[in-house]
Parts: structure tokens; C-alpha cells; sequence
């Protein structure tokens, strides 16, 4: 077994004085979908935001083996950990064109064009939208731009907050589908963090349920949407 | 209607000054969300400092770029070392961190350089180019040179890399940080641009209004009138506010019997016009926060 690609040990995070996360212990592995299940207010989002260095931690987390808790945003960023946040953290007086430059900011200028065609192979929608406003965009579009603009990164993880959210259902399988091929195509690992668990057992292959800042359980996708009290909770039948 | 012309022309040339300060006022109210009551004072130390560059014999136009280079790093040093240490504080202590920097500045300003007011070179003469005395070489000069740099920073912003990085970390902070832009040194480029624009402004003035710590003090209120009109959220916006104020200035003297006592007065009141009927500015966008 490989060392893990990102783990956290004993991961706590705090707004101000109130504790959010209580001794998180976690493991994903290079090319793997990890998922995070849990209600709303678990601390799925806190989670994700303790790993991009966004809020107060304790614990340790570690990125290919480095330590990078309490490092700045920026820096985690730069080691190839793109966040694509709640609510999809579009520029949106910035165009379509612009946020893609935005993405890949920290890359080498000559490679930014060859990147924004490999995004439009996946979301040719974006290719249409080019040179408008992000903010003009639908839900869907901004959701696909916010994926985008990740990919201009050369990730090696991408951290994904609830990319389900707020899209029709024929949208958000196509998402899904884009998010298994950019695992098995551009190697991406992935971190996800859903409401819809059906569709995020799915896709990972290891999952963790959260509950009020706790993993309660953990193991292969498979198993835990075998589990009889996930599916009971969490997937509704 | 010549003289209309002739005294709109006149007030461009003034407005380019209230122009580069209110875009200066601007850039750091983008990086900070607060007025930069100092800036007036950055401009006029500048200003100093490129005087005493070529009381050393410096070309004008090498003490010119000199100052404006070092005025770059000083608005840098001043982010680096006064704001980010206290960013999260609340509004009151960025206020009262202003305040003690307005008047700083200006004392250290009068212990270097004395009080006494000093006159200040153009490199343009003061023959007049237009009408009879209305505008003056320098004036023409002081269009042209704003100008150039107006179109500098605009490219700046629009095509460089750097640029749209910038513009992201002041809209949008957060998605800024999560591709991996560091809005901290951007901010504090920010301020370092704010001071040199303000540098520029403050050299292209000072031939009009002599040099003395106290310069800077009514043109402040012009640029922030300019940036108000204009809208604090649109660096366009300010650069065509200070040239209204500038223009609207110049025009009031026309009005009989009180025009040119009330010039300022003027000015003001339309800042109060433009906020009853726009909040925003002119060209300025709502901010709608989300809770």
C-alpha cells in the first residue's frame, strides 16, 4: 500500500470559539473518488474548507506527505489542491474567458490556451459562452465553469463541494458522468462532498459519514450503500 | 460659447489631477473597502521627495520616474507594515489608522522641508497654448501626462496577467485565494500603484499650486467628490468623476456673483446631487451581500 495522497490526523476546525470538526481521521489515495456524507450542518463544507487552509484547525493534515495545515490558501492551491467551492465561487463580472485565465493563473502563461481547449472538450457549453459575463451564466453553466476553471489548475485533487447543487437532475447526471471521466482520463482525484448520497456512492470508491463534526462510519462505497441505516438515513429506502 | 470651450478645456486640465486621485482613492477602497483619507498626503510627500531630487541636481524627468518608483515601494511598505497587521480591525481603527497617517505624514513633511511654500518647476513652460492665459503649456502637459497614464493602467488591468489577477483578489477575495492568488501582496501592489499614481498627480499640480505640506488638502476633496460621482466601484467611473468635478468647477466661476468664491462649494454640492439620485455613483454596481 502507497502512502496516502491526502490525510488528515485528528483534524478539528474552529469558527472563532465554537468547534466545527472533532478529531477528523482520514485517508484518500492517489487516483481514488473519496466521498463525505453526512445532513446539513455535519460539517461537510467546514471539512473541505480546514483542508484549503479557509478556517482555524487543529490536528494535522498532510498533502503527498508534506504538512499542510496552517498553511496559507494560496500556497495549498499552488501544491495542486483545487477547491471548487460551495455556491461555485465564479468571478462574475469577469468573463467566461477570464475566469478560465483566472484558473490556470498559476501555470505557465504558454500553457493556458492548449488547457482552456481540453476544458471546452468536456464543456463545449463554455466554448459558446466564451466571451460573456460569468455572472450572466445559468446554474449549470456556472457549475461547469467553476469545474473548468479547477481543471486550468493541473490538479492532482480536486476538492468539490456539493456540485449537485441546485441543478435539474438530467444536468447533474452529465456532471457526474464529466467527474468519472476526468478520474479515469486526466487522473484526477477527488474529494466529494454531496447531500445526494445515492449519487455519490456512486461515483467514490471509499466514503465517510460525518455527523455534528464526527465520522460515524467509514469503508468502501459499496459496503456502506449496502448498510442498512445509511440507506434507511441518507438514501430513502 | 468660446469661453464655455475655453473654460471646459481649463477644467480638464485640473480634472486629470482630481482624476488620478480619485482613481488612486479607488484602487484602495477596491483593496480595503475603506477611504484612504491619507492619500492626499502620500501625493504631497511624493511630490517632496521629487523636489529634493532635483535640488540635487537630478534631470526633471529622472527625478520624475525616480519618485514615482519610490513612491511604489512606500505605498508597498505602508500596506505591508501598517494595514496587514491589523486587516480583520474594525472599521473605526482603519479610520483612526488613516487619521494618524494624514498627520504624520504632514508633520514629517513640515520637519524635513519646512512649512515655508516653495515654488515647484514644469518641464512644460507656461506659455499659454490656447485662448489668452487659459491654458497654459503646462496645463496641455498635465492632460497629456494623466492621460498616458490613465491608458498605461487601463492596458495594465485589461491585458496583463497580473492585471486580471489584481482585479479578481479586489471582486472577489475568496475564489481568488482558491486559484491560488495571493490577495494580500496584491493589495499591497495595489496601495504601492495607488501611491505612485498619486506621485504623478501630486508632481503635475504642484506647479499650480506651489509646494507646501498643505497642498494636497483641497484637491483630496475634489478626488473624493470625483471617486463618489464616478462610484467608489469603478476605477473608469472615478477617472471620468474627477474630470466632471473638475470641468463643473471651472464652468461655476461663470455663475454671477458668487461662482468663484463657491467653487468648492459647487463641487460638494454635487456630490450630494449625484448620491440622492444614484447611491452608487454614476457607474457604480450595488453591493448585495448575501447573509
Amino acid at each position: 500500500m502507497t502512502a496516502p495522497l491526502l490525510s488528515a490526523k485528528n483534524l478539528r476546525a474552529f469558527y472563532g470559539p465554537t468547534q466545527i470538526l472533532f478529531d477528523l481521521n482520514f485517508d484518500m489515495h492517489e487516483g481514488g473518488i473519496t466521498t463525505l456524507l453526512g445532513a446539513n450542518g455535519a460539517g461537510k463544507t467546514t471539512t473541505l474548507r480546514a483542508l484549503s487552509g479557509m478556517v482555524k484547525t487543529g490536528g494535522e493534515i498532510r498533502f503527498e506527505g508534506k504538512v499542510i495545515s496552517n498553511k496559507d490558501t494560496a500556497d495549498i492551491v499552488r501544491l495542486g489542491v483545487a477547491h471548487v467551492p460551495e455556491g461555485r465561487g465564479t468571478f462574475v463580472r469577469q468573463t467566461v474567458e477570464e475566469n478560465l485565465q483566472l484558473g490556470g493563473i498559476t501555470q505557465p502563461a504558454g500553457q493556458i490556451s492548449a488547457d482552456m481547449e481540453r476544458v471546452f472538450a468536456y464543456f463545449p457549453r463554455l466554448k459558446e459562452r466564451f466571451r460573456q459575463q460569468a455572472g450572466t451564466l445559468s446554474g449549470g453553466e456556472q457549475q461547469m465553469l467553476a469545474i473548468g476553471r479547477a481543471l486550468m489548475l493541473r490538479p492532482k485533487i480536486m476538492l468539490l463541494d456539493e456540485p449537485s447543487f441546485g441543478l435539474a437532475p438530467l444536468i447533474v447526471q452529465e456532471m457526474f458522468s464529466i467527474l468519472r471521466t476526468l478520474n479515469e482520463k486526466e487522473k484526477v482525484s477527488m474529494f466529494l462532498v454531496e447531500q445526494n448520497a445515492s449519487l455519490a456512492l456512486d461515483l467514490a470508491d471509499h466514503a465517510y459519514l460525518l455527523e455534528t463534526g464526527r465520522v460515524v462510519m467509514s469503508g468502501p462505497a459499496k459496503e456502506l450503500s449496502q448498510d442498512e441505516s445509511i440507506r434507511r438515513a441518507y438514501l430513502g429506502y | 460659447m468660446e469661453q464655455v470651450v475655453q473654460q471646459v478645456i481649463g477644467g480638464l486640465a485640473t480634472g486629470a489631477i482630481y482624476a488620478c486621485i480619485a482613481l488612486a482613492i479607488v484602487m484602495i477602497y477596491q483593496a480595503i473597502d475603506h477611504l484612504n483619507f491619507a492619500q492626499g498626503e502620500m501625493a504631497m510627500f511624493s511630490t517632496y521627495i521629487a523636489w529634493q531630487l532635483m535640488e540635487w541636481g537630478m534631470p526633471y524627468w529622472f527625478a520624475f520616474f525616480l519618485t514615482v518608483a519610490i513612491s511604489f515601494v512606500l505605498g508597498y511598505a505602508i500596506e505591508r507594515i501598517v494595514f496587514k497587521p491589523v486587516h480583520n480591525a474594525s472599521v473605526l481603527s482603519h479610520v483612526v489608522i488613516f487619521i494618524a497617517l494624514f498627520a504624520i505624514i504632514n508633520s514629517m513633511a513640515g520637519f524635513i522641508w519646512e512649512f515655508t511654500i516653495k515654488p515647484f518647476p514644469t518641464p512644460f513652460g507656461t506659455k499659454s497654448v490656447l485662448g489668452d492665459g487659459l491654458l497654459s503649456a503646462h496645463g496641455a502637459g498635465m492632460i497629456a501626462v494623466t492621460g498616458i497614464m490613465l491608458a498605461l493602467l487601463y492596458l495594465f488591468f485589461r491585458f496583463t496577467r497580473v492585471g486580471l489577477a489584481m482585479r479578481a483578489a479586489a471582486a472577489n477575495p475568496d475564489s481568488a485565494r482558491l486559484v491560488g492568488i495571493r490577495v494580500g501582496f496584491m493589495n499591497a501592489v495595489g496601495w504601492g500603484m495607488a501611491a505612485a499614481i498619486g506621485a504623478v498627480a501630486g508632481i503635475m499640480i504642484a506647479p499650480v499650486v506651489f509646494l507646501e505640506p498643505n497642498m494636497m488638502v483641497t484637491i483630496l476633496l475634489y478626488g473624493f467628490a470625483g471617486a463618489v460621482v464616478g462610484g467608489l466601484t469603478s476605477p473608469g467611473g472615478a477617472v471620468f468623476g474627477g474630470f466632471a468635478v473638475g470641468v463643473v468647477e471651472n464652468l461655476a466661476s461663470f455663475v454671477p456673483h458668487f461662482g468663484a468664491e463657491m467653487k468648492l462649494t459647487i463641487a460638494l454640492a454635487l456630490i450630494i446631487l449625484v448620491l440622492t439620485l444614484k447611491p452608487n455613483g454614476l457607474f457604480g454596481r450595488r453591493i448585495v451581500s448575501r447573509v
